[in-house]
């Protein structure tokens, strides 16, 4: 950085002439890239990044910076600037808010020109937004906490290749959370075991199964063996229950023509859906989903390795910005947090991505962590997916904070049943239907939750046995990622 | 076997009570009701019989006006599947909200799974509908076994 001293607004006044443009270093917010008067237009894409400055760096200088180093600025006055409307290209950092609390960290309000992006490119609008700015030296840390996407680069994108309504017209299932259960253990199973537990949890209750993100194509198990395997256990399923199940195939592979392969076989079995790894990236995202939209193909996406970057609160990138981003790239469904579960959530936190996955319009709302309004102009919802460490007794608190549509997925819930895997699926089919009948009664389903589990178990014995395992499992602790301005811990 | 369609079909069969209690929560919405039977359940039977159109402007509290058409569409085809539909018109649904089985014939006779071998190991899987043996009108008829 240039001048790491800056004094506030006053010292932060834009040069014009010769003192802008002559050889040398200046500071960023003398170039343009502050500008606490400019008015956003509906057309900018807006992001809200928590920044921590080094010490000694004034805020509004290391905004400038961000807004600089994510689009037009280097680390020196260049002149070929001149030979382009300039203006147009740099990014302004308008608004700088203390966080509150002593921690040294700013939220800092930048727009960029929807000119600076490529239409339907999520690669391209993250090398900008998140890209070498991230590890630029004057900051301690910085976390993209939000965007605003405007609506004209919306509509640029494909969005989920069905969404949430074209999917439950496909599968028939309507008025209840979808349920599913990864196979475990994830690794190791050969594919006629594999194909075994999908049948049992299929038959048992569950609409679908799932491979696990780590679960490709190993000396244990070859992807194809999984297929065959796997698309018997559902079919069977369909048989016994005459309903529509799935089971994810993970087509996740070293490259794309991998997975196109993986994907094309999967189409050829009749397989209703298939997933895919956040690890592939962006590309290869975005061109599954396209592809998935093409073949009528249910995709899931697993968030595999967003916990690197999403977790803590200083630096990283939000995971509602990761909800934005694979909503518009064109996934059907993506993990989203439990919050009851076993992994990372606070009920603030998950409330604001399961909203920007489902709703058409999210308002501003610091408690939910949503800094900007934003307008889905019909764009299609995301089906958010729970899964970690929950199970059939928590029924009344998974449907109170994550509503409907939603698939809940019993993992060890289902497969680790005294009675059986069959049973165990039995057991949350049973619960999440008890707990939708209560609730549309009118019933206080969120107080009288075990109550209702209780009376359901009188008859089903899979259910009682269930609630009498698992009753006690919690997994108690404070999140990391909480909203500024109320802490609630992650609920037992 | 038992046909688990349906948002309840994990549940004892509901009662009349029951099902007025589903449809008050529906009206409330402000969802339209509608009533669909059939004689082919097999899941990809996506166009199951209307029982007349579906139920706009019902007030919420007409559960009976909705009631009466369950209880007719059982009179009149005791041994088919029943369904209650609730249907959600509002931008980003227009969709089905609620879909509950509230009749079952006496007997049901389930599914077959048909397998082809095709090359390399793959199988080729079809549903067969017992049901569907025999031509529509004839099925389930005197509740019984459609043999």
């Amino acid at each position: 950085m240039a001048d790491g001293s800056g004094n506030g607004k006053q010292g932060q006044q834009q040069l014009e002439g010769e003192k802008r443009w002559g050889a040398g270093v200046i500071p960023y917010a003398k170039m343009g890239y502050w500008e606490p008067d400019y008015v956003p237009k509906d057309t900018d894409v807006l992001s809200a990044h928590r920044i921590t400055p080094q010490d000694g760096v004034d805020p509004i200088e290391a905004a400038a910076a961000v807004a600089g180093e994510s689009s037009t600025a280097t680390w020196t006055v260049v002149w070929t600037d001149r030979l382009t409307n300039y203006k147009q290209y740099q990014a302004k950092a308008y608004r700088v808010d203390k966080v509150p609390g002593d921690n040294n960290q700013y939220i800092a309000y930048i727009a960029h020109d929807i000119d600076l992006f490529e239409e339907g490119s999520v690669p391209n609008l993250t090398a900008s937004i998140i890209g070498n700015v991230f590890g630029f030296k004057a900051l301690k840390a910085l976390r993209l906490e939000d965007q605003r996407i405007p609506q004209a680069y919306l509509k640029t994108f494909q969005g989920p290749a069905h969404g949430i309504v074209m999917e439950r017209e496909y599968l028939n299932k309507f008025g209840r959370p979808l349920l599913g259960a990864t196979v475990k253990p994830k690794l190791g199973l050969s594919a006629k075991n594999y194909g075994r537990v999908v049948y049992e949890a299929l038959r048992g209750g569950l609409d679908f199964t799932k491979d696990d993100e780590n679960i490709n194509s190993q000396p244990f198990m070859r992807w194809r063996d999984r297929f065959l395997y796997s698309i018997e256990g559902v079919n069977r399923a369909n048989e016994m229950s005459g309903e529509i199940k799935g089971h994810y195939m993970n087509v996740t592979a070293a490259t794309m023509e991998d997975m196109y392969e993986r994907a094309e076989f999967a189409k050829s079995l009749g397989s209703p859906i298939i997933m895919i790894d956040l690890v592939i990236g962006y590309t290869a995202m975005t061109s599954i989903a396209k592809w998935a939209r093409a073949n009528g193909m249910l995709l899931h996406l697993h968030r595999a390795g967003h916990g690197t970057y999403t977790r803590q609160k200083n630096h990283g990138v939000s995971f509602r910005v990761i909800s934005k981003w694979v909503r518009m790239m064109g996934v059907d469904h993506v993990h989203a947090g439990t919050v009851v579960g076993k992994l990372e959530g606070d009920p603030n936190m998950i409330a604001g991505y399961y909203d920007t996955l489902r709703l058409n319009y999210t308002p501003v709302d610091p408690l939910k962590g949503i800094y900007f309004d934003q307008h889905w102009m019909s764009m299609p919802g995301v089906m958010p997916v729970a899964s970690g460490g929950i199970h059939a007794g928590q029924m009344h608190q998974l449907l109170h904070y994550l509503g409907e549509d939603v698939v809940l997925q019993f993992g060890g819930g289902t497969i680790g049943h005294p009675m059986g895997i069959a049973a165990g699926a039995t057991a949350n089919r049973v619960a999440v239907e008890a707990m939708i009948q209560a609730r549309n009664e009118g019933r206080d389903y969120f107080q009288e939750g075990p109550d209702i589990l209780e009376h359901a178990a009188k008859g089903c014995p899979e259910l009682d046995a269930a609630l009498q395992v698992w009753k006690d499992v919690t997994f108690d602790f404070h999140p990391t990622d909480t909203p500024d301005y109320v802490v609630t811990p992650t609920v037992g | 076997m038992r046909l688990t369609q349906g948002t309840f079909s994990f549940l004892p069969d509901l009662t009349d009570e029951q099902i007025a209690a589903q449809i008050e929560y529906s009206l409330e919405h402000g969802w339209a009701m509608s009533v669909e039977h059939t004689d082919d359940p097999h899941p990809r039977n996506s166009f199951w019989e209307m029982w007349g159109l579906p139920l706009f402007d019902v007030d919420v509290n007409d559960v009976d006006v909705v009631l009466r058409e369950v209880r007719a569409c059982r009179e009149a085809n005791p041994n088919e599947y029943i369904k209650v539909i609730a249907y959600d018109a509002s931008l980003g649904r227009q969709t089905t909200a609620l879909s509950f089985i509230v009749n079952r014939p006496a007997h049901e006779p389930g599914f077959r799974l048909d397998r082809t071998a095709d090359r390399d190991r793959v199988i080729r899987y079809s549903l067969h509908s017992y049901a569907a043996e025999k031509p529509v009108g004839a099925r389930y008829r005197n509740g019984d076994r459609p043999d």
